[in-house]
């Protein structure tokens, strides 16, 4: 059971001293921020504040200066996340192309993609969609039916990606599809691409969220050309380039904080002197985040150490979707509300937010049967 | 962890594997004195870790005590080494010997030249195999020795003894308390107990996942096992961590908020654990032969013991309620 047992988090003084100034920055842009806005956390898109958190080193942290990037620690690179998503800032533009877009180019790009590209994520001006899932391949994405057919100079794509975060407006997809293979192995013939989303011949199709907010799309391809020059990686690795890209930040603070700002409510609206009931719900609530927090930063410092802790990041995953989904349900008991994003009761607004986007929690990034599933393997039961 | 640190959990490691098989965990609930283990304890040191002339790490000295809990050891280290942090933290001597640490409706006057130490102590983890207590009363550290109270035996759920102390002698190894809550203490410390047992637990069961057959393959092939199991893997690496937590803690000057969040953690998961690991092994699991309950009986005990999830979480949700949803994230962060 050495796999439960995680190293504490490498002590960093870099990184509190960062965090010090990364807090007072969030402090400042976002002074005027509402409690409502603040709970879209991650999935706030706004690129002149992508744009400044580029322009003050804090996109693109880990990955080598020659690339636009600035060496700096993964302890530090979480200081600045978790920073963020803690005061609720729109991050979402850059989110993608920092956390796997970007280190997916890093570790498998030619380099004249690391050169053209990587500087500009690191800016915050490039930004990424994820090509990955179809209408008929979520959890089973190694049955992909996207196919990249070789031509002269290139491949003719046709196929269909569903969900892709904010394709209408990222500037890049890296595509996950097949290029070949023999029929019935289904991990390999599949490769990535890096589709430049301003070529014509991409259909882009909103698909709303039970709320009625447009964060996914459809995107469809369809004879579409990609030269030879989008490859990304090997013809024919994709399934492990994929399967280490996935890996990547599934233990980030992003999977613990999502329902914060409905805590800050919650803790708002029983004020100094909570029951009984209320006390022990935050206290219950507080243990957990220290924990997850403790947990994630372990992986940080894993991460850091050059280490592929998969089964690691999947549990802080499981666990923190599972504390994401309750905080609402805990909130409704403690406090009389009639939610309803329209209220003008910040308590209101955020736990009717919040308890609509909560199912997602547990579906996107993996899905918690999946998890589980990854986790029964990595101690040997599959 | 340090070559000394881990020589010590390798030793630690050993002497129990060596001493607690299924026959002997069996034997100690019979009410057997685990003599030659405690010989062995003390032989290699391990229950005066925590003592500071002994130069280990708080926070190594208190990892024995996961091994510990994950041997389901039936011995006092824990209240020895607590005795002997609340005996040093009053600079009074450490004697030989198991010992554990009392308090409840006990009082010290002074009599002559020392002090009458008399009441009544309730649940004293091991007091009948104790050759001191100390005993803490009225923010004094009062060092009793075998003799100085009757028994009256108890039990927690896994027959390790809870017994009634009555006091009634003079004593004249008395102090103040120094600082840092004894509760909290106790707490951190069976935090890692629990972390233990959840990690042996959790070993145990994807063992018998693996191993146990029914319709022509090992259950552990079944996603609901799967499924069952990966929580129960969740929910051990929460434990472990909230503990490492609480060491860290205790280290740090006794900081009470972590310890709060690591005991009501920890008792938390080894409620949904406990009962995960049974449902798992069935019916067999459930029998005394079969060695899961040696386990599961303290998970179970240990949880309400130092405080229970409950008394914890209020601790530390009155404390964050009073620092607002302003400094909430600041609180969060700042240990």
């Amino acid at each position: 059971m050495e796999a439960l047992s995680y190293a504490p988090p490498p002590p960093s003084p870099e990184a509190e001293a960062l965090r010090t100034e990364v807090r007072a920055f969030m402090a400042a842009e976002l002074a005027h921020r509402t409690p409502l806005a603040r709970a879209e956390s991650w999935t706030g898109f706004d690129p002149a504040f992508s744009r400044k958190m580029g322009e003050r080193g804090w996109i693109g942290m880990t990955w080598p200066r020659p690339y636009g990037g600035h060496e700096r620690s993964a302890l530090e690179r979480y200081v600045v996340l978790e920073e963020a998503l803690a005061a609720g800032a729109p991050v979402s533009a850059h989110w993608i192309a920092d956390r796997q877009s970007g280190p997916s180019i890093l570790r498998h790009g030619s380099e004249a993609q690391k050169q053209s590209i990587l500087p500009r994520i690191a800016a915050g001006q490039c930004f990424f969609c994820i090509g990955m899932s179809e209408p008929d391949s979520g959890s089973d994405l190694a049955s992909v039916r996207t196919r990249a057919t070789p031509v002269q100079g290139g491949y003719l794509v046709n196929g269909t990606k569903l969900w892709t975060s904010h394709a209408h407006h990222a500037h890049y997809m890296i595509l996950f599809c097949r290029t070949g293979g023999a029929e019935g192995d289904r991990h390999a013939g599949t490769s990535q691409f890096l589709v430049d989303l301003s070529l014509p011949g991409i259909r882009i199709r909103p698909v709303l969220a039970l709320t009625g907010e447009h964060h996914f799309n459809e995107v469809v391809f369809e004879d579409f050309f990609l030269p030879e020059t989008a490859l990304l990686g090997r013809e024919g690795e994709g399934w492990s380039q994929v399967t280490g890209e996935l890996a990547f930040e599934r233990s980030g603070p992003e999977r613990f904080l999502s329902s914060f700002q409905l805590l800050v409510e919650l803790v708002r609206a029983l004020g100094p002197e909570p029951s009984e009931r209320g006390a022990i719900a935050i206290g219950r609530l507080t243990a957990h985040i220290l924990t997850l927090r403790r947990l994630s930063r372990s992986v940080a410092g894993m991460l850091q150490n050059g280490e592929n802790p998969a089964l690691q990041a999947a549990l802080v995953k499981d666990l923190g979707a599972l504390l994401e989904q309750e905080i609402p349900e805990i909130a409704r008991q403690l406090i009389a509300a009639e939610p309803t994003t329209q209220s003008t009761q910040d308590f209101s607004a955020v736990l009717a937010y919040t308890i609509m986007h909560a199912p997602s929690f547990s579906l996107r990034g993996g899905t918690r049967e999946i998890l589980r599933g990854m986790v029964a393997r990595g101690l040997g039961l599959r | 962890m340090d070559d000394t640190a881990r020589l010590l959990q390798s030793t630690a490691t050993r002497l129990f594997q060596d001493h607690f098989p299924p026959a002997a965990l069996a034997e100690a609930e019979r009410g057997t004195w685990p003599a030659a283990a405690w010989a062995a304890v003390e032989e290699a040191g391990l229950h005066h870790a925590m003592v500071p002339e002994h130069g280990v790490a708080v926070p190594d000295a208190l990892a024995l005590l996961r091994v510990a809990g994950e041997h389901a050891v039936p011995l006092p280290l824990t209240e020895t080494m607590l005795a002997t942090w609340l005996l040093a933290g009053a600079g009074l001597p450490i004697p030989d010997g198991p010992l554990t640490v009392a308090s409840g409706d006990v009082a010290l006057v002074r009599e002559g030249g020392g002090w009458r130490l008399a009441g009544l102590a309730s649940r004293v983890p091991w007091g009948r195999h104790a050759a001191a207590v100390a005993v803490l009363a009225g923010g004094l550290v009062a060092l009793a020795e075998k003799g100085g109270w009757t028994a009256e035996h108890g039990a927690n759920m896994a027959l390790e003894p809870r017994d009634d102390l009555r006091f009634d002698v003079v004593v004249d190894a008395v102090a103040p308390a120094g600082d840092g809550g004894l509760r909290a203490v106790g707490a951190a410390m069976r935090s890692l107990q629990i972390a233990g047992a959840l990690l042996r637990v959790t070993a145990m069961t994807t063992r018998y996942a693996q191993d146990r057959v029914q319709f022509g393959r090992p259950i552990g092939k079944f996603q609901a096992i799967q499924q069952y199991i990966a929580t129960m893997a969740a929910q051990t690496a929460a434990a472990v961590a909230a503990a490492d937590l609480a060491a860290e803690a205790v280290a740090d000057g006794v900081r009470v908020l972590p310890i709060a969040a690591a005991k009501a953690r920890t008792g938390e998961a080894a409620s949904l654990v406990a009962g995960l690991a049974h449902q798992v092994h069935g019916a067999i699991g459930f029998t005394y032969e079969h060695a899961l309950h040696f386990s599961t009986k303290r998970l179970w005990s240990w949880r309400d013991e130092f405080g229970s999830e409950a008394e914890w979480n209020a601790v530390l949700g009155r404390h964050i309620a009073g620092a607002g949803a302003v400094r909430l994230w600041e609180e969060l962060t700042a240990w």
